[in-house]
């Protein structure tokens, strides 16, 4: 399953990436899956995108943490929103 | 006329409320919200800020917003612009326009435009001061301000 991934905000600046297309292997099937997924990248993922920090929106749509995913989404990865 | 904008370039306030009342004589009421970058926030001085959203979701969700507002209300017109990119303090961020037969109608749908605009939009403020630079966040004062409006029909 490929899945292009997106990143804004704090977590786009600490991690040093605005975007990205990732093949996640077998068996991962919702949102919550990819993070844990990213999360084994080391210390500074598991800090930046700890479920408290960040808001996520799928084919730009905000979404909960446990919606699911599929081949070909677009997954944007952020800090809360603070337009206006 | 319904139209956003999404722009590093500064805007001509005036200009746009001469546009959006067009050439008829049709508009009774234009309201107007510009927001600004203070100078001076929690205690430390702003030096400039930064803004970024999410191409393409933004556009969507302003104009989920400007038909949520239609349905509430009978407009005749509606501008946003919103700025991105680096602002110094004074410089104007996001314009809400409306334009209506009455006063109350446009009003309640500036407000309201806006109040959505802060907790559904996808923009993030970065903010620089004399002690260092963060992200900012929703603020629970938007999130209620929004929340009032659910509830509320129009």
């Amino acid at each position: 399953m490929e899945i292009k991934v997106l990143y804004f905000g704090r977590p786009s600046e600490s991690l040093k990436i605005s975007r990205e297309l990732v093949a996640l292997p077998e068996g991962l099937k919702t949102l919550a899956d990819l993070l844990a997924w990213l999360k084994l990248r080391g210390e500074i993922w598991q800090q930046e995108l700890a479920d408290q920090k960040i808001r996520c929106a799928i084919n730009q749509e905000f979404c909960k943490l446990n919606s699911p995913i599929k081949d070909g989404d677009e997954v944007a990865i952020f800090s809360p929103i603070s337009g206006g | 006329m319904m139209s956003v904008s999404i722009q590093e370039k500064d805007f001509d306030l005036n200009a746009e409320l001469v546009a959006l009342r067009g050439n008829t004589a049709q508009v009774g009421a234009l309201v107007s919200f510009t927001g600004l970058v203070r100078d001076f926030s929690d205690g430390e001085n702003i030096e400039n800020i930064y803004l970024e959203h999410y191409p393409g979701m933004t556009e969507k969700a302003l104009d989920k917003i400007i038909t949520e507002a239609n349905t509430r209300w009978n407009l005749l017109g509606v501008r946003v612009i919103h700025r991105v990119g680096q602002l110094a303090p004074g410089e104007q961020i996001v314009l809400v326009a409306t334009a209506a037969l009455h006063r109350a109608e446009a009003f309640a749908a500036c407000e309201f435009i806006i109040d959505y605009l802060k907790t559904a939009a996808p923009f993030w403020k970065r903010e620089q001061t004399n002690k260092g630079a963060h992200w900012l966040e929703t603020r629970e004062s938007d999130e209620q301000r929004t929340a009032r409006w659910e509830d509320k029909p129009a």
